[in-house]
């Protein structure tokens, strides 16, 4: 238990250095967010003295003192409050985020999965069969895959599938003229937008989840376990999946849970490419308009999610692998 | 982008026990009931017209050998191909309409304003992989002082170095990079360079880290401290040297990771806009719309040859990789003689794995 308590003890300490910094990082920036906007619509702001003041009151800016102010972040963050976002107005940071957090769940949940079952099973079959035809070839295509900028393979299956070809959406998320709702039309239309970003995101990232799987497993094949397994006369199937491969997964599992959390982070390329309106497009949008509430709230909500995500890796550890526990 | 962290699982020498993945150098050799051919372990050759005999180790593996190539290519056209291909990259040819594809006077056409993307594909090779490198070698620089720091001191100084890397780790990598980027309106190389240095040596500070609490306990650095050597002598003169394989994955693993996040942060319009490098071509491209207008001569070979550096620098790392580890080198020790049974999903987990 004691391991227990330790990890629950850091991942506190990480939360509250997380909201601190979070706090701290934009007030050591230079400038404020009211003084940009002054600053772009300085001609029409400039015969009303009282603009910037109104400004900051509407954006709930203060010139507290740093403590008092420190304070009143932490009591708005313990009631949900993020503060109202400065490019589109009067609308809750909070309300905005809630739209957008499905589709990158949906769409990166769904790719990073695909990518992980894919790269997870050609990594046991390549490094099962040494010098095979699979494991002359896929490596060598999965690190170059792996190596190419996620951005520029979704455009350029863009430009050909979706432009040239037309079969598939350019953009967004679902057809325009559709109700979102809980018809078959929506959720296949659904689908048919999320098939280009999602297939880009698992040629880019498969290659990873094979090379790891693919090494963790040429270790454990060479374990004296699996001499004595096939000695014994088991089958091969039996030996690869049953002896070799569950053992050579632990790794995989942690990786596959730590790119859990950082999903909710999104693909801000790939979500940008795409114009599909998830937490990555979001925080793209926040950043180029300086929007600073909503992009604070974005990165709290991205590092609260990649700690609980850690917290459940360290605690699934605990229970597949007896060794962690016992320290 | 993703992070170094996502190379490999998280192989973690601590948690698990033994270290996954990254191979230590010390791995025991190949078990005892497979029947390997006597390969040597280190091909070492003598060293042969003034090439290191590291060199000549790297390329003894096949994987490292074609990555260096494709290195040494793209260093020769980035230093030599100025003085061949002469003009200015920048310099507008205006007797033609914009947007040209490729011909012979333009190799590779023409961009939105008629600059001769060739020529900025040649003299941008250079800048490209050097603020890569810049920004592996800040990041390593940080991930070897805080990694063996904390693994040859031990104690107090590596629980808090510790919970420190573990803190880093935890924020979003490019996310966070992006908002940084963002906050700092400063537009050249330099802020960018540490922004992704300083969010990215966490990662590399732990293995290092393990590597180096490993090493510690060997005799001849007890030796070391018992013949009264100073510490700072004890971690860079007896320590360090038998991480260097180690150090150099992670410095071109690093590097990758460097010009893939410089790539995308420029991608968003934070980058340095007036140096002419293959992440400008790709900004400019784009924001020219140039898929939309069918120019995909200004925006393929800027992707394909960032792939390309990639390819190459992963591909030393597997040869590094395969050269520390010699059971990841292909033999053909395990192929089965039975037809092999259907691939399906792989056994769940769930269950207790060692029990």
């Amino acid at each position: 238990m004691r391991y227990v308590y330790r990890k629950v003890i850091f991942y506190v300490v990480a939360l509250w250095v997380a909201i601190t910094l979070n706090f701290a990082i934009p007030r050591m920036m230079p400038g404020n967010p009211a003084e940009t906007i002054f600053a772009s619509h300085a001609q029409q702001l400039q015969s009303n003295p009282h603009a910037l003041a109104a400004i900051e009151a509407a954006l709930g800016l203060s010139h507290d003192p740093m403590p008092l102010q420190y304070w009143h972040y932490l009591v708005n963050l313990a009631h949900f409050d993020f503060g109202v976002s400065f490019s589109e107005f009067p609308t809750h940071v909070s309300t905005i985020i809630v739209q957008s957090l499905p589709w990158t769940l949906f769409l990166v949940g769904i790719a990073s999965v695909l990518a992980w079952v894919l790269g997870t099973g050609f990594g046991i079959l390549t490094a099962w069969r040494r010098g095979g035809i699979l494991d002359s070839t896929l490596p060598g295509i999965t690190i170059f895959t792996h190596s190419l900028p996620n951005f520029w393979l979704g455009l350029l299956l863009l430009y050909v599938l979706a432009f040239i070809l037309g079969w598939f959406p350019t953009s967004h998320a679902y057809d325009v003229g559709l109700q979102p709702g809980f018809s078959l039309q929506f959720f296949g239309s659904v689908l048919y937008h999320a098939i280009l970003p999602a297939l880009t995101l698992i040629i880019v990232t498969v290659g990873g989840w094979l090379l790891g799987m693919r090494n963790v497993m040429i270790n454990t094949l060479a374990e004296d376990y699996i001499t004595m397994a096939q000695a014994k006369g088991l089958s091969d199937r039996r030996v690869m999946f049953g002896y070799a491969a569950r053992n050579a997964l632990l790794p995989q599992i942690t990786g596959l849970a730590m790119s859990l959390g950082f999903l909710v982070g999104g693909q801000v390329l790939i979500e940008d490419v795409f114009s599909y309106p998830g937490v990555g497009y979001l925080l793209a949008n926040a950043v180029g308009q300086e929007d600073y509430p909503l992009i604070q709230a974005l990165l709290l909500i991205i590092v609260v999610c990649m700690l609980v995500a850690n917290l459940a890796v360290d605690l699934l550890y605990a229970r597949l692998d007896p060794r962690v526990r016992n320290t | 982008v993703q992070g170094p962290s996502h190379k490999i699982g998280r192989p973690e020498t601590d948690m698990l026990g033994t270290t996954v993945g990254r191979s230590a150098p010390e791995a025991p050799g190949p078990g005892a009931g497979t029947p390997v051919p006597a390969a040597p372990l280190t091909v070492r050759q003598t060293p042969r017209l003034g090439v290191p005999t590291w060199l000549g180790t790297l390329m003894s593996d096949r994987k490292a050998a074609i990555g260096i190539a494709i290195m040494a290519f793209f260093l020769l056209v980035g230093i030599v191909g100025p003085l061949i291909w002469r003009g200015d990259p920048m310099a507008a040819d205006y007797t033609i309409r914009p947007q040209q594809p490729p011909s012979a006077p333009h190799w590779l056409g023409t961009d939105q304003q008629s600059h001769d993307v060739f020529l900025q594909m040649v003299d941008g090779t250079l800048p490209t992989i050097g603020v890569g490198v810049a920004i592996g070698a800040c990041t390593t620089a940080l991930a070897i002082l805080v990694g063996l720091t904390a693994g040859s001191v031990g104690g107090v100084v590596d629980e808090a170095l510790m919970l420190l890397a573990n803190i880093v780790l935890v924020f979003p990598g490019f996310p966070l990079i992006v908002v940084v980027a963002s906050w700092i309106h400063v537009r050249n190389d330099l802020p960018i360079i540490a922004v992704i240095s300083l969010t990215g040596w966490a990662w590399g500070a732990r293995v290092l880290r393990s590597q180096a609490m490993s090493i510690r306990s060997k005799d001849f650095v007890l030796a070391a401290i018992v013949s009264g050597e100073t510490r700072r002598r004890i971690i860079f003169n007896e320590v360090m040297p038998n991480m260097i394989s180690l150090i150099a994955s992670s410095l071109i693993g690093t590097i990758v990771f460097g010009i893939m996040a410089a790539a995308g942060l420029q991608f968003l319009g934070f980058g340095n806009l007036n140096e002419v490098n293959w992440f400008t071509i790709l900004y400019w491209a784009q924001n020219a719309s140039a898929l939309q207008t069918g120019a995909w001569w200004t925006f393929v070979p800027s992707g394909l040859c960032i792939a390309l550096v990639g390819t190459a620098l992963s591909l030393i790392n597997y040869g590094i990789d395969e050269i520390s580890n010699p059971r990841l080198r292909v033999e053909k020790v395990r192929a089965p003689k039975r037809a092999m049974a259907p691939t399906k999903a792989p056994a769940p987990v769930g269950k207790a794995v060692a029990r």
